[in-house]
């Protein structure tokens, strides 16, 4: 792959419509990804044995890097408050604990979020453009964004148009991106790529640096209302895109997974693949997401049991 | 539907078949104030143990007339639901590995070691002389043992690299055909695991209708096989009237393949018939003699021979 | 963030290594008839692990008779749905055993846990299982009706992977009807010893496997016992040599698997990120010490320097320490002679011309270690490029076209294997036309399955190991 020689991939979408044909051949240029050989790596990262002190310093990590997710259809500014307590106080037996990255809503019910989070360094993470299917005209997309922006999300999560993507369609998702990149002003964009629905790790990797060139400041594999959502490879097939980009722009861009990561072994796996692809550089909340609700008391429960050398049950952590 | 108490039922050991093995009598030397549990008989699809959906039962019963059990007679419905559940596990069971196939053949046998006296209780109750019994049990677990070793060996051997003249890779590998029904013969537990056994170890599914007369044997099987790590659906087990359920099966359109070893030979010939309608593979009726060496016949009825065919060039 | 993983060591305790152990024959402990021994050091601490029995002439003698009766009496004669029942019982009990075994091999060989647990313990218990349904299904095998066994087999096996080099001979030995003198490499007897116990506790007569540890003078009493009727062996393309002369004029069948010089092809149309990943799999897989080692890295210019880039940024990631460690990728080497030799042809390397690359790695102070080492600028005239140095050291030359590719990889007496990494179907097996090697991997590197035949073309050897194939160097056919 000739990364090297993208000359023109900088931080700002600097591509229109009439890029669509170089486009395309830049991303079908990129090397392929062979669905063994991703899958055996992912799956020999997965055996490290990550024990006492690493144990204790990755479940810090891990939970200082969860986007504490709330996105049902039944979700109700009571809903949103009790995540925004819990988010701010994720033990309240512990104040060592860290607080979490952000609080993932709606974008109706980021007003709520924000209110609840108010002068604490907790994000307020929204969805937006027709979460989850993205199947809405873009003017509503654009719309969802400025709403979600103008009651302050400090971070979009938006959803890329799948059925343009595996149409061939490169064009218009780079472009809708991009628009949404824009209506997001000072927010970070996080794109979703829906991996489960782009099927092969080909398409992962070509939707990344779709995504990257067209101004994610984010690259985030599922909703999580498609099955398979975060998977060990395909996060290893975007750690490496993100990993490449940057040594090919300078610009760095963060990976966030969510979606099927419950537990503390499952979440210490993906810092793994992380220190072992993109590098420590991403290991901070700044650059790496872990999109979740369940997970959180999964990580304070076996920090406790660290502490404590006692195994522990549900019953002591808080369920909000 | 399946009761709890359909699986796992504590299995007599020892060789006391008086001590309240099958058709449990109340017990006439060791505890003679104590009255066996006897085990209910029912069907085997898709893991679990339904009655017939038909709520009908026959009696089983010895040789000399002795009443043994009720045996489900199941009905066409039980054969439409084992079929749905044969077609649900094709694709995860021949997607395994063929030697996590053979893994799990092989841990079938070390189950059927494990039930040996109670399979010899049920053939001695079907008639078999003692020692007979105990030969008959002795060689099904071989059978089995030696069908589970051709798991991760078929491919070799009914498999190859064909030398077509020209620029091209060409190679043929064997695939199960997909679900096959079964019509077990007589035999109650060697001939049935030499039916049984051949057609899922290339990774078929099946369902299989038992010995009417001598039911039981397969129904014990079939709690071996529950407890065996086989996926739930790779074999399901009927019991009942074979003239009433092989005409079902033979007619399926979901069905791909038969297996007529225990159809009486005047029956064949509209099974077969029936089998037209979606030109099912059939394998006819083999004869009897379930003792001596079979050969590679029922592995390899059931498989279709794939060839690939790739360019060479730079 | 900086993430340090602690230490995570494998728990030893379920290994009980006495301090010494004798011959094991004809189902016995036995002591050598002179009384000799000598040591195994855990070379990771260079630490002697136990007092070894030195099988001498009348051993040797005693280990034949004991096999040669086993077989005329017991296991000749044994139907083969028997002898299938004792290898299902072997491969069970290794199943059983497995984590003991797989401690104890990376205790006496030094390769990291995550090896021996993941890779050479289920490849040892499914090689039993795989021959073990052979035994009674041989004449399906394409051998004749009723293909017959030779008799004794004299098996001589190296120390890079112990037990499952003893699985690759013994399974197909013992499924095939044969008894077997087995000898382990001097410095990795031990789970040979263990299995000698596992025989035992599979019942198995006694007399079908024996083993006889012991160096080189015992390796070469074995293949040269007149009682033997096979002879196989796994090691150097130099001592395969001698042991062709040995049996030059006898009755004895020999098969050999021997040295590599294996080239690892990538093309510019890779799949980049898991060539890299094969690259190195293909070379710091066991320390290097693999015979079908992808130790020659052959890659088509216009993607070199990019592919160079990545292979040591991904080198840089190995964790090179603790074989016992959960998460050492690179463990010991096997001996203090095996870590000179690698040391000399290192140092011929940068003299001949080539510059080496290491990543910054911090290797224990005892013990034998060599960093996981890259050769670049390296030609075909370089010695680095055409002796096996059977280390953790990659020699890098350049393509431009696919004839120069097999032209290169072709170019050395060895032929074990190849590999070859492009995304384009029709040039993978153009390729594997072309290259004279016995296993060509493409798009993937150092895959083993007990139903692959395995073994050399040229002075690699000859028969081979594995599957119907495998079958044949124990039949008399």
């Amino acid at each position: 792959m000739q990364v090297g020689r993208v000359g023109d991939a900088g931080g700002v979408p600097t591509e229109t419509v009439a890029g669509t044909a170089g486009l395309r051949d830049f991303l079908h240029g990129l090397p392929g990804v062979d669905q063994v050989g991703v899958e055996e790596r992912a799956k020999r990262l997965a055996t490290r044995s990550i024990k006492t002190s690493a144990k204790a310093q990755a479940i810090d990590a891990a939970i200082a890097m969860v986007d504490l997710t709330t996105l049902e259809g039944a979700d109700t500014p009571g809903k949103v408050r009790a995540l925004c307590a819990k988010a701010l106080r994720p033990d309240p037996d512990d104040p060592k604990v860290p607080r979490v990255a952000a609080v993932c809503v709606y974008s109706d019910l980021v007003g709520v979020a924000v209110e609840a989070l108010e002068g604490s360094d907790v994000k307020v993470a929204s969805v937006a453009t027709s979460f989850p299917s993205g199947r809405a005209p873009l003017a509503a997309k654009l719309a969802d964004t400025r709403a979600a922006v103008e009651a302050g999300a400090d971070e979009i999560d938006m959803v890329i148009d799948r059925g343009a993507f595996l149409a061939g369609d490169y064009g218009k998702v780079f472009d809708e991106i991009a628009a949404v990149k824009e209506a997001c002003g000072d927010a970070h964009l996080k794109v979703i790529l829906e991996t489960g629905e782009l099927v092969t790790y080909d398409n992962v990797r070509r939707a990344s640096w779709l995504a990257m060139r067209a101004g994610a400041d984010f690259i985030k594999t599922s909703t999580g209302k498609v099955s398979p959502a975060a998977t060990l490879p395909v996060t290893l097939v975007m750690l490496e895109a993100v990993r490449d980009f940057r040594a090919a722009t300078g610009r760095q861009v963060g990976v966030k997974p969510a979606g099927g990561i419950r537990t503390t072994k499952d979440a210490i796996r993906y810092l793994v693949l992380v220190n072992e692809t993109a590098g420590p550089d991403w290991l901070t909340p700044q650059w790496f997401r872990i999109g979740a609700s369940s997970l959180l008391n999964d990580l304070l429960m076996q920090r406790r049991k660290l502490a404590d050398c006692v195994y522990q049950g549900p019953d002591y952590f808080t369920v909000d | 539907m399946s009761e709890a108490g359909g699986v796992g039922g504590r299995p007599p050991t020892g060789s006391m078949s008086e001590a309240g093995g099958v058709g449990g009598r109340p017990t006439e030397k060791m505890s003679e104030q104590r009255l066996a549990v006897r085990k209910t008989y029912k069907l085997f699809i898709g893991g679990a143990f339904p009655r017939s959906e038909s709520g009908r039962t026959y009696p089983v019963n010895a040789p000399e007339g002795r009443f043994l059990a009720n045996a489900s007679q199941a009905s066409r419905k039980d054969v439409r639901d084992a079929v749905g559940a044969a077609r649900k596990a094709f694709g995860g069971w021949s997607g395994r590995t063929p030697y996590n196939r053979g893994q799990i053949l092989y841990r079938v046998a070390e189950m059927l070691e494990g039930r040996h006296a109670q399979f010899v209780d049920e053939l001695r109750a079907a008639g078999l002389g003692g020692n007979a019994a105990a030969r008959e049990v002795d060689a099904a677990v071989d059978r089995w043992v030696w069908y589970a070793g051709w798991a991760d060996k078929l491919g070799a051997v009914a498999g190859s690299a064909n030398p077509v003249a020209g620029p091209y890779f060409n190679f043929s590998t064997p695939e199960p055909t997909g679900v096959v029904g079964v019509v077990a013969p007589d035999s109650p537990l060697l001939g049935l695991v030499s039916v049984v056994a051949p057609v899922i170890v290339s990774g078929n599914t099946c369902v299989v209708v038992a010995s009417e007369p001598a039911p039981l044997p397969a129904v014990t099987l079939a709690e071996v096989l529950a407890t065996s790590d086989l996926p739930g659906g790779v074999v399901n087990i009927l019991t009942g009237r074979r003239a009433e359920l092989a005409p079902w099966l033979a007619s399926h359109l979901d069905v791909n393949a038969l297996d007529l070893a225990g159809v009486p030979d005047e029956q064949v010939g509209p099974l077969e018939e029936a089998a037209a309608g979606n030109l099912k593979r059939v394998l006819r009726p083999t004869g009897d003699d379930w003792t001596g060496d079979q050969g590679t016949r029922r592995l390899t009825a059931f498989l279709e021979t794939k060839t690939v065919w790739h360019p060479v060039g730079v | 963030m900086n993430f340090d993983y602690a230490p995570a060591p494998e728990s030893a305790s379920i290994v009980d290594i006495r301090p010494s152990y004798g011959l094991f024959i004809d189902g016995e402990f036995t002591d050598p008839a002179d009384g000799r021994s000598f040591k195994s050091v855990n070379p990771a601490t260079e630490e002697v692990l136990a007092e070894i029995a030195e099988a001498g002439a009348e051993d040797v003698d005693r280990a034949v008779a004991a096999a040669r009766a086993a077989y005329e009496n017991v296991w000749g004669p044994m139907p083969g749905r028997e002898r299938a029942k004792y290898l299902y019982r072997i491969a069970r009990l290794i199943q059983e055993r497995s984590r003991e075994l797989a401690i104890l091999e990376s205790i006496d060989n030094g390769k990291p846990i995550r090896e021996s647990r993941d890779v050479d313990l289920p490849l040892v218990a499914a090689h039993f299982f795989y021959h073990a349904g052979w035994a009674d299904k041989l004449s399906y095998a394409g051998y004749g009706p009723d293909p017959r066994p030779l008799g004794v087999a004299a098996q001589v096996i190296p120390w890079n992977f112990p037990l499952l080099m003893l699985a690759w001979k013994i399974a197909p030995a013992l499924a095939c009807g044969n008894t077997v003198v087995l000898k382990p490499a001097e410095t990795t007897p031990l789970t040979a010893l263990v299995f000698a116990d596992i025989c035992r506790q599979a019942d198995l007569p006694k007399g079908v496997v024996n083993i006889v540890t012991g160096a080189g003078e015992t390796g070469r009493l074995l293949v040269e016992h007149d009682g033997v009727d096979k002879v196989a062996f796994t090691g150097s393309t130099e001592v395969g040599k001698q042991i062709a002369r040995s049996v030059a004029g006898t009755r004895k069948k020999l098969t050999l698997e021997l040295g590599g010089k294996a080239a690892n092809v990538v093309f510019d149309d890779a799949p980049l990120d898991q060539a890299v990943e094969g690259v190195v799999n293909g070379i710091f897989f066991n320390q290097g010490h693999v015979c079908c080692a992808g130790s020659r890295l052959l890659v088509h210019e216009p993607i070199a320097e990019e592919l160079l880039d990545r292979l040591k940024a991904r080198m840089a990631t190995l964790r090179v320490g603790d074989p016992l460690d959960k998460n050492t990728d690179v463990g010991a080497i096997n001996s203090a002679a095996q870590l000179e030799k690698i040391r000399m042809l290192s140092q011929v390397g940068e003299r001949e011309g080539a510059q080496r690359w290491s990543p910054p790695c911090e290797l224990p102070d005892r013990g034998y270690w060599f960093a996981p080492t890259l050769f670049t600028g390296v030609a075909q005239s370089h010695r680095i490029a055409r002796e096996e140095i059977f280390g953790p050291v990659l020699s890098v030359l350049t393509f431009r076209t696919p004839d120069e590719a097999v032209a290169k990889a072709n170019n050395t007496p060895y032929g074990l294997s190849a590999g070859v990494w492009t995304e384009k179907g029709s040039r993978i097996l153009w390729m594997a036309e072309r290259l004279r090697a016995g296993v060509v991997w493409a798009n993937t590197y150092n895959k083993f399955d007990p139903t692959s035949p395995f073994g050399g073309y040229k002075e690699s050897g000859f028969g081979r190991e594995g599957g119907r194939h495998g079958l044949e160097a124990y039949l008399n056919v």
